[in-house]
């Protein structure tokens, strides 16, 4: 499968990165190369095989449902949680106005 | 009194513990050789003052009669995809450039409960995506490596661990915190002629650890030897809660139990490593590893890891794929880089943010990552490179039926000028060619220094062990490297 400016313009709107006409251009024959190379991928038969979901057995945990079951990652870290944000105002974070 | 720079852990942890010398006086004495290395970039942040810190406390404790840590007045260099309280953290990004954690990963926090101090934040390929260090937002990091043909030509320490491999190797570290996704430990360590240990999937916490593709990212030690590195890995393993792959197991004693005598084990070769075009002095560095260990009394057996050929194209759906999913979070809202244009709304902040943040091979691997996570593509691109996964897993298991550990080459060559490859990305992917399987896999593996090439570059030797099995790679890798004798090091010229 191969990708042209149209799709490689979509994907970037998808992941969210804006880019120019010429990283566009640039960016194409890059992602086929890759593509095209991946591609090989396709002459394994996997009818009979599945995905692998966990690369070591081990048995998902969930934590106590308790609040400020852990000092560092519990409640109550409002100012720890904010100390990097580019925006933060009045203990929230500060985006762009999205609605009208 | 000798260099105490030229020292490793043990050898630092044995003399602070005797009183040979203070953890003071090794921590302002790699602080100096930090200090006077910038020519290497090896360091995005330096912190002297917290090796200090941390020497005095172990001084401190020393003179109070009380129990010193595995890693009592070790210094060492921190990957910058550590998060570290208080001190900026940027996965070599620009879109994380000021970024100051407040909390400490727990890999982290286990080395400084463990006596270590930290001499700074080590540079690295922009979060962890490169083979040879030439992908960070604060410049490339330049090995202490050189061709000795008088040209100068500068050389990468690999990546994307580069910025530790070549700490180590230029003495500015005695050991440093390594991350490997897909050979990220293994590939600069063979690159730079140290040691580095990347542990079974799960051994060490990734909490705290800026992640790349969670279900491959892994931490590890890079060190002088082996023992260091056991000593290290030690320190830095362990169960943690707030990790949810983490292995409630119990970390051995590695230091203890290392034992070079390999009689009993068998050591299998894989048929399929011995690839068409490999560099025959990388094919002459295998044979001799070979000859080593049947010294060191193991059997040699032939197998095959059929998928061999399909782990790298899977390993390069796979890793974008988790990466664009990972990636996703840096938005301009929470942390980090905001480019807000004037009028712009939230979608324009993101996707310009995002732009300005991200260098180019990031940017290409969330693209890729996006495409084959996209409807329509799922299926072809990332269901079915997580079969070949499940395929490459089972090669393995097949081969423990015949053999204790896996010995192969780390690399398909040696280290490579600066700007050799960086205009192929395909062509640097196959850096990792070796490494990528035990990644897919889960699996513990190390890479050991194993003699030097023609142009007088580094080698290394790959072990892959059974999952858990960290001793007996590092078994192995003992004996290898009692009979390589390697003690080349890299001239001083920075």
């Amino acid at each position: 499968m191969s990708v042209n400016k149209e799709d490689v313009a979509k994907i970037a709107s998808l992941a969210r990165i804006k880019m120019s006409d010429d990283e566009l251009e640039r960016m194409v024959p890059e992602l086929n190369q890759i593509l095209g190379w991946v591609d090989q991928l396709s002459e394994v038969d996997c009818s009979n095989v599945e995905p692998m979901t966990a690369v070591i057995p081990n048995t998902l945990r969930l934590r106590a449902d308790e609040v400020n079951a852990d000092p560092k990652t519990g409640g109550d870290r409002r100012d720890d949680v904010l100390a990097n944000a580019p925006a933060a105002e009045h203990g929230f974070f500060g985006v762009p106005k999205v609605i009208e | 009194m000798t260099d105490l720079t030229n020292l490793g852990v043990a050898a630092i942890r044995d003399g602070v513990k005797n009183g040979d010398f203070t953890a003071r006086e090794v921590a302002e004495a790699f602080n100096a050789n930090v200090a006077a290395a910038s020519a290497l970039n090896a360091f995005i942040v330096t912190t002297p003052e917290k090796a200090l810190e941390a020497a005095d406390a172990v001084d401190a404790d020393r003179a109070a009669g009380k129990d010193l840590g595995s890693m009592a007045g070790v210094p060492i260099g921190m990957k910058d995809l550590f998060a570290t309280k208080g001190v900026q953290t940027t996965a070599a990004s620009h879109i994380l450039q000021g970024f100051t954690p407040q909390y400490e990963s727990t890999v982290s926090s286990n080395l400084w409960a463990a006596g270590a101090g930290m001499l700074g934040k080590l540079n690295l390929d922009q979060f962890a995506m490169g083979s040879s260090n030439e992908t960070s937002y604060f410049g490339n990091v330049t090995s202490p490596w050189r061709r000795p043909d008088g040209s100068n030509t500068p050389m990468s320490p690999g990546g994307s661990s580069g910025g530790s491999s070549t700490a180590v190797s230029a003495r500015l570290a005695p050991a440093a915190t390594g991350t490997d996704t897909g050979g990220s430990i293994r590939q600069p360590a063979a690159f730079t002629g140290i040691t580095g240990v990347k542990p079974t999937y799960g051994r060490c916490s990734r909490w705290g650890v800026v992640a790349f593709a969670s279900s491959l990212d892994q931490a590890g030690p890079m060190a002088h030897d082996v023992r260091d590195c056991a000593i290290m890995l030690g320190a830095m393993a362990g169960f943690d809660p707030k990790d949810s792959t983490s292995l409630d197991l119990p970390v051995p004693d590695w230091e203890a139990a290392l034992n070079s005598d390999l009689k009993g084990k068998k050591v299998g070769i894989p048929k399929e490593y011995r690839m068409d075009g490999t560099d025959p002095e990388i094919l002459q560095s295998w044979d001799n590893g070979i000859a080593w260990l049947k010294d060191a009394g193991a059997e040699i057996v032939d197998i095959s890891l059929p998928h061999t050929k399909y782990a790298l194209p899977a390993y390069y759906i796979i890793a974008p794929a988790e990466a664009s999913s990972n990636l996703a979070r840096y938005d301009g809202v929470r942390y980090g880089l905001r480019d807000l244009p004037d009028g712009a709304g939230l979608q324009e902040m993101y996707a310009e943010t995002r732009a300005a943040g991200f260098g180019d091979e990031v940017k290409r691997r969330v693209l890729i990552g996006t495409y084959v996570l996209s409807a329509g593509f799922y299926d072809a691109y990332y269901n079915q490179a997580q079969k070949i996964r499940t395929l490459v897993a089972q090669d393995f298991e097949k081969a423990w039926e015949h053999c204790d550990v896996i010995l192969a080459p780390t690399t398909p060559s040696a280290s490579f000028g600066l700007g050799e490859k960086s205009d192929d990305p395909l062509g640097m992917y196959l850096n990792d060619v070796f490494a990528v399987p035990a990644s897919l896999a889960g699996l513990p593996a190390m890479s050991v220094p194993c003699g030097v090439n023609s142009e007088g570059l580094p080698l290394g030797l790959q072990i892959v062990g059974k999952a858990f099995d960290e001793q007996g790679v590092m078994n192995a890798g003992l004996a290898i490297e009692e009979r390589a004798g390697f003690t080349a090091k890299p001239e001083k010229w920075w």
